[in-house]
C-alpha cells in the first residue's frame, strides 16, 4: 500500500516536518524530529534504489493525473543513486547538527534552523526525483532560499554578505533556467522530461532550442559553481554554520551536477549535446582551469574552511571533466565522484566543525598542535584529506582511477589530461599537508582546557570517515551502480 | 528583418529591453537595495516572456463558455489563450516575492551589522577586519 507512494513521501515528509519544527519551539524536540525525518528519508531512498535495481523505472503520477499532463515523479537508476547520496548525507549530518548548532546558532533560532534545513533537504530531494522541468525550478528555489537563510545564520557578520551574494547569483542562475524552460515549452508544448526528450529531435535545428540550451547551461553552471561562475561559493561555505557547510558542500552542488546531466544527456540527448552543441569542447577547458587554478588558490588560504571550499570548486572541476570525456567511463567517474566527494568533503567539514566546537576558529594558526589535543578529530581530518588526494584504499582513489582510465581510453592528447589529474592530486596533497603539519608537528600553545570533541559530534564524523575507507576498499558494487547509471544517461530516456 | 515582424513582436522587444536593464542594474550598482530592484526587473521580464507566449492572437481568456444552444454540450471551436504559462508564472511570481523578501531581510541585517548598504564600503570594512585578524 504505502510502498507505491514512496516517491511522493520522499519529498512530502521533510516538507511537512519543516513547519512542525517551528511549532515545537523546543530546540531538542525540533532536532529529534529532524533526525527522525532525515532517517526515514534515507530509508525511502534506499528502498527506491532497491526497487529500481530490481524492477526498473518507477513512475508516480502526482494526484493521479497521468503524465505528460500531470506532474510525474520518475525514478530511474540515475536519480535513485543521487537520492541515496543526498539522503545519506542528510541522515549523517542531522544528528551531528544537534550538538554543533547549539554552540553556533542563537538558541531562539534553532527550531527555525531545523525548519530551513529540512526545507533545503526537501528541495534537493525534489529536484532529484521529479520528472517535470518546471517542478525542477520550484524545488530549486525551495532549496536555494532555505540555503540563503541557513548560511546567514553563521556566527560572523560576513555570513550575511556571503548569503546576500549567493542570493543574487543564485537567483540569476535560477532565472536563466526558467528562461530556458520557457523556450523549451514554446517549442514543444510540454514540460514532462520524457515527453520533451521524445519531441525535441523534431525541432533541434531551431535557434530557440539552441538559445534555451545556452540559458539552461549557464544557469546550471552558476548553481553547480563551475569556474568562473563559482564566486559565491567560497565565502558561503566559509562563513555558514559548520553543519550547514558539511551538508551543503556534500549535496547542493552534487544535485546541480545531476540536473545538468539529466537535462543535457537525458533530455537533449548525447547526440545534440556533444555533436551539435560541442558541450565537451566548452566544458573541458573550464574544468581543467577550475581544477588547476582553484587547487593553487586553496594552497594559499589561511582559513581552513575556505581552503576546503576552494578545493570543492576544484573537485567540481573533476566531475565536469568526467562529463567532457563524452564516454561511459568518463560519466562513471563523474557519478562516482558525486558520491565520493560527498563522503570526503562531508567528513572533512564535519571534522572542522568539531574544531570550531572546541576552539571557535579554523584559522590555520589556531590549529597548531591540535593533533595531540583532539586526536580523533584530527585523525578524521587526515583520512578525509588522504581521500581528497586520492590515496589507494580511500574513495578518492576510485574516482581518480576512473577519470584516468577514461582519459587513457581516448588516448592521444587526452594523456595530458590524465597528467593534469595526477599533478593536481599532488597539489591537493600540499594543501592537506599544510594543515596536517601545523596540527601534528608543532606543539600546542593554546588554552589548556581544550580537549577532544564530544561523542555526539565524533560518531557522525567517523561514520563518514569509515564510509570513505569501506567504499574505497570494496568499490566493486558501487562502481557497478555508477556504471549502470552512466549507461542509462548515455542512452537517454526517450528510447 | 522586416518592420512588420519587428512591430508585431513588440512585446518580446520590451521583454529583452527589461531583461537587459535589470541585469545591468544588478551588475553595475553597488547599493544592495538597488541590486534587489535590478533582480526584480530582471525576473519580471521573464514573467512577461511567459505571459506573451501563452497569448494567442484573437484568443479568449481560457474560461468555459456557456453553450449558446443550451444543449449541455461543450462549445467546440473557441480560440482561447494557453493558460499553462500563466499558471506557471503565478508560481514564479510567488518565488520572486520570496526571493525579494529574503534579500531585503538580509539587507536589513547587513545594515545593522555594517552600518551601510554600499558594497564598496562593506568590502572596505571586511578588508579591515581581515587585516586585523
Amino acid at each position: 500500500m504505502i510502498a507505491e507512494h514512496l516517491p511522493i513521501l520522499q519529498v512530502v515528509l521533510p516538507l511537512l516536518a519543516a513547519p512542525v519544527c517551528i511549532f515545537l519551539r523546543n530546540p531538542r524536540a525540533a532536532g529529534a524530529l529532524a533526525v527522525l525525518t532525515s532517517w526515514s528519508a534515507l530509508g525511502i531512498a534506499l528502498s527506491l534504489l532497491r526497487e529500481v535495481m530490481s524492477t526498473g523505472v518507477v513512475s508516480y503520477a502526482i494526484g493521479d493525473w497521468a503524465p505528460p499532463i500531470g506532474i510525474e515523479y520518475r525514478v530511474d537508476i540515475v536519480n535513485a543513486w543521487v537520492l541515496v547520496i543526498v539522503a545519506t548525507i542528510g541522515a549523517v549530518v542531522t544528528p551531528y547538527a544537534i550538538t554543533s548548532v547549539e554552540s553556533e546558532v542563537d538558541r531562539k533560532r534553532i527550531p527555525l534552523f531545523y525548519a530551513a534545513y529540512l526545507l533545503c533537504l526537501t528541495g534537493l530531494l525534489g529536484i532529484t526525483i521529479t520528472g517535470d522541468v518546471f517542478n525542477v525550478f520550484v524545488f530549486l528555489e525551495i532549496s536555494s532560499l532555505s540555503a540563503y537563510a541557513l548560511i546567514a545564520m553563521g556566527q560572523r557578520r560576513r555570513a550575511l554578505t556571503a548569503a546576500f551574494r549567493y542570493l543574487i547569483m543564485g537567483s540569476v542562475g535560477a532565472t536563466f533556467i526558467v528562461i530556458g524552460i520557457g523556450l523549451l515549452y514554446v517549442m514543444t508544448g510540454t514540460l514532462n522530461m520524457a515527453d520533451l526528450a521524445a519531441l525535441l529531435p523534431e525541432v533541434w535545428d531551431s535557434r530557440t532550442v539552441k538559445v534555451a540550451y545556452g540559458f539552461l547551461g549557464v544557469g546550471m553552471c552558476l548553481k553547480l559553481a563551475l569556474f568562473p561562475l563559482h564566486l559565491w561559493l567560497p565565502n558561503a561555505y566559509a562563513f555558514a554554520p559548520s553543519a550547514v557547510t558539511a551538508f551543503m558542500a556534500s549535496t547542493a552542488t552534487k544535485v546541480a551536477v545531476y540536473m545538468l546531466l539529466r537535462l543535457f544527456l537525458s533530455i537533449f540527448g548525447r547526440h545534440f549535446s556533444f555533436e551539435v552543441m560541442g558541450l565537451d569542447l566548452i566544458l573541458l577547458p573550464l574544468a581543467l582551469v577550475a581544477i588547476v587554478s582553484m587547487s593553487l588558490v586553496a594552497i594559499f588560504q589561511v582559513d581552513v574552511k575556505r581552503l576546503l571550499a576552494y578545493s570543492s570548486v576544484a573537485q567540481i572541476g573533476y566531475m565536469i571533466l568526467g562529463l567532457s570525456f563524452a564516454s561511459v567511463t568518463g560519466l562513471t567517474a563523474t557519478l562516482l565522484h558525486l558520491f565520493n566527494h560527498a563522503l570526503m568533503k562531508g567528513a572533512l567539514f564535519m571534522a572542522l566543525g568539531c574544531v570550531v566546537y572546541r576552539i571557535g576558529s579554523v584559522h590555520i594558526d589556531a590549529m597548531v598542535g591540535l593533533g595531540k589535543r583532539m586526536p580523533y578529530t584530527m585523525a578524521a581530518f587526515v583520512v578525509g584529506g588522504l581521500s581528497l588526494v586520492g590515496v589507494p584504499l580511500t574513495v578518492g582513489f576510485v574516482s581518480k582511477w576512473y577519470l584516468i582510465l577514461g582519459a587513457l581510453e581516448k588516448g592521444g592528447l587526452w594523456m595530458g589530461v590524465a597528467a593534469i589529474v595526477l599533478v593536481t592530486s599532488v597539489m591537493a596533497l600540499v594543501y592537506v599537508w599544510r594543515v596536517v603539519e601545523v596540527a601534528y608537528l608543532r606543539d600546542f600553545a593554546g588554552d589548556e582546557r581544550v580537549r577532544e570533541a564530544p561523542w555526539s559530534l565524533l560518531v557522525p564524523t567517523w561514520a563518514l570517515v569509515l564510509a570513505n575507507l569501506y567504499f574505497g576498499i570494496d568499490a566493486v558494487r558501487i562502481s557497478a551502480v555508477a556504471r549502470g547509471a552512466a549507461e542509462a544517461l548515455m542512452i537517454g530516456i526517450g528510447s | 528583418m522586416s518592420v512588420d515582424l519587428f512591430v508585431s513582436h513588440y512585446n518580446y522587444w520590451v521583454v529583452i529591453f527589461l531583461m537587459m536593464v535589470g541585469f545591468y542594474i544588478l551588475i553595475s550598482r553597488g547599493n544592495l537595495i538597488k541590486k534587489i530592484v535590478g533582480l526584480n526587473v530582471f525576473q519580471t521580464s521573464v514573467f512577461m516572456l511567459y505571459i506573451s507566449m501563452g497569448k494567442i492572437t484573437g484568443g479568449t481568456p481560457p474560461i468555459l463558455l456557456d453553450d449558446p444552444h443550451g444543449e449541455g454540450e461543450a462549445v467546440g471551436h473557441v480560440l482561447y489563450s494557453n493558460p499553462l504559462p500563466h499558471v506557471l508564472i503565478l508560481t514564479a511570481i510567488v518565488v520572486g516575492i520570496a526571493t525579494t523578501s529574503v534579500g531585503l531581510a538580509l539587507a536589513v541585517r547587513i545594515k545593522e551589522a555594517y552600518g551601510t548598504l554600499e558594497e564598496d564600503e562593506i568590502n572596505r570594512v571586511e578588508a579591515q577586519t581581515e587585516a586585523a585578524e
